[in-house]
């Protein structure tokens, strides 16, 4: 796995169909130092990564029209997009979370959101590159050379 | 008026906004965002969502107006300034649109018809509020002053 230069800010998508969500969000994320884009459905959030962009953190609302969060996030985990993708919705009952999370989310946070929220999804991302680049050897937290694999 | 009576004016009327349920901890979010760069980030929003809130009504209307009613379209509609007014933190106008998404999983026209003239009398009021207190922060950035920070401790 190759290091990634810290140094570099984090990029996020956001996906929602609602542009006041999609304002308030690229807000929050800015003032957490990413730089954001946005997007109004999942057809577009999928087009943008065929357009060769990639993401640290992708924030996929659920209910979107033309492509929803569910059918994005399978398409974007289909053709290899491991970025952290986090489910939104304000939709809270359990099998509808499910079935979003099934689709390939890493995380899911009921909307609205907050600074605190986002916050915290961003410190996670850090810390996993922080982990990773530690050591080029690392595979899934294992030395190569460890003969206990 | 001096500026400390103005500021003053500002944290009663704006803790009066909480009190009576027009707005949320959300709202404070937003102000939270606000900062030198975005002077005027609130007032763009609350805009925005005002000009959104106007469009959609109005889609309500019509589409509750028609012979056979496409609750799906409704709901969509509903569902739409639902999450918007949740993420300004408008409270009452977020409240009455789960009342009214349940109406419309009943398929209940006269219920729908019913929470949608509510829906529009708060946010008209909502409007008004919000208008008084942007009012209210632009006296006092005017007389030389800065607007308090708010914390929900009541």
């Amino acid at each position: 796995m190759t290091s990634r230069n810290l140094s570099t800010q984090l990029r996020a998508l956001v996906v929602d169909d609602n542009m006041i969500n999609r304002k308030i969000h690229q807000k929050m994320l800015n003032g957490l130092g990413v730089e954001c884009m946005g997007v109004a459905n999942g057809k577009e959030a999928v087009d943008v990564h065929c357009y060769g962009q990639s993401f640290d953190l992708i924030l996929m609302d659920k209910d979107m029209p033309i492509m929803n969060g569910i059918e994005a996030t399978k398409k974007l985990r289909s053709v290899g997009i491991c970025s952290m993708i986090v489910g939104v919705s304000s939709r809270s009952m359990e099998v509808e979370i499910r079935e979003f999370m099934e689709a390939g989310l890493n995380d899911y946070h009921e909307k609205p959101l907050t600074t605190a929220k986002l916050a915290s999804i961003i410190h996670h991302i850090i810390n996993t590159k922080v982990f990773y680049s530690y050591n080029d050897h690392f595979i899934f937290g294992k030395f190569l050379n460890d003969p206990f694999i | 008026m001096e500026v400390g009576q103005m500021q003053r004016q500002w944290i009663d009327y704006t803790r009066s906004l909480f009190i009576e349920g027009f707005l949320d901890a959300q709202f404070l979010q937003l102000e939270q965002l606000q900062d030198d760069n975005n002077p005027d980030f609130v007032v763009e929003v609350v805009s925005l969502f005002f000009q959104d809130s106007h469009k959609l009504l109005n889609d309500l209307t019509v589409a509750l107006d028609q012979k056979s009613v496409d609750f799906k379209m409704v709901d969509a509609h509903v569902h739409q300034l639902k999450g918007s007014s949740s993420s300004i933190g408008a409270q009452r106008v977020k409240n009455c649109c789960i009342a009214f998404r349940n109406l419309c999983e009943e398929q209940n026209i006269d219920g729908c018809l019913k929470c949608l003239h509510q829906v529009k009398q708060e946010c008209c009021l909502v409007k008004n509020k919000l208008e008084t207190l942007f009012r209210l922060e632009q006296q006092i950035m005017a007389a030389g002053g800065s607007i308090p920070l708010m914390e929900l401790s009541f």
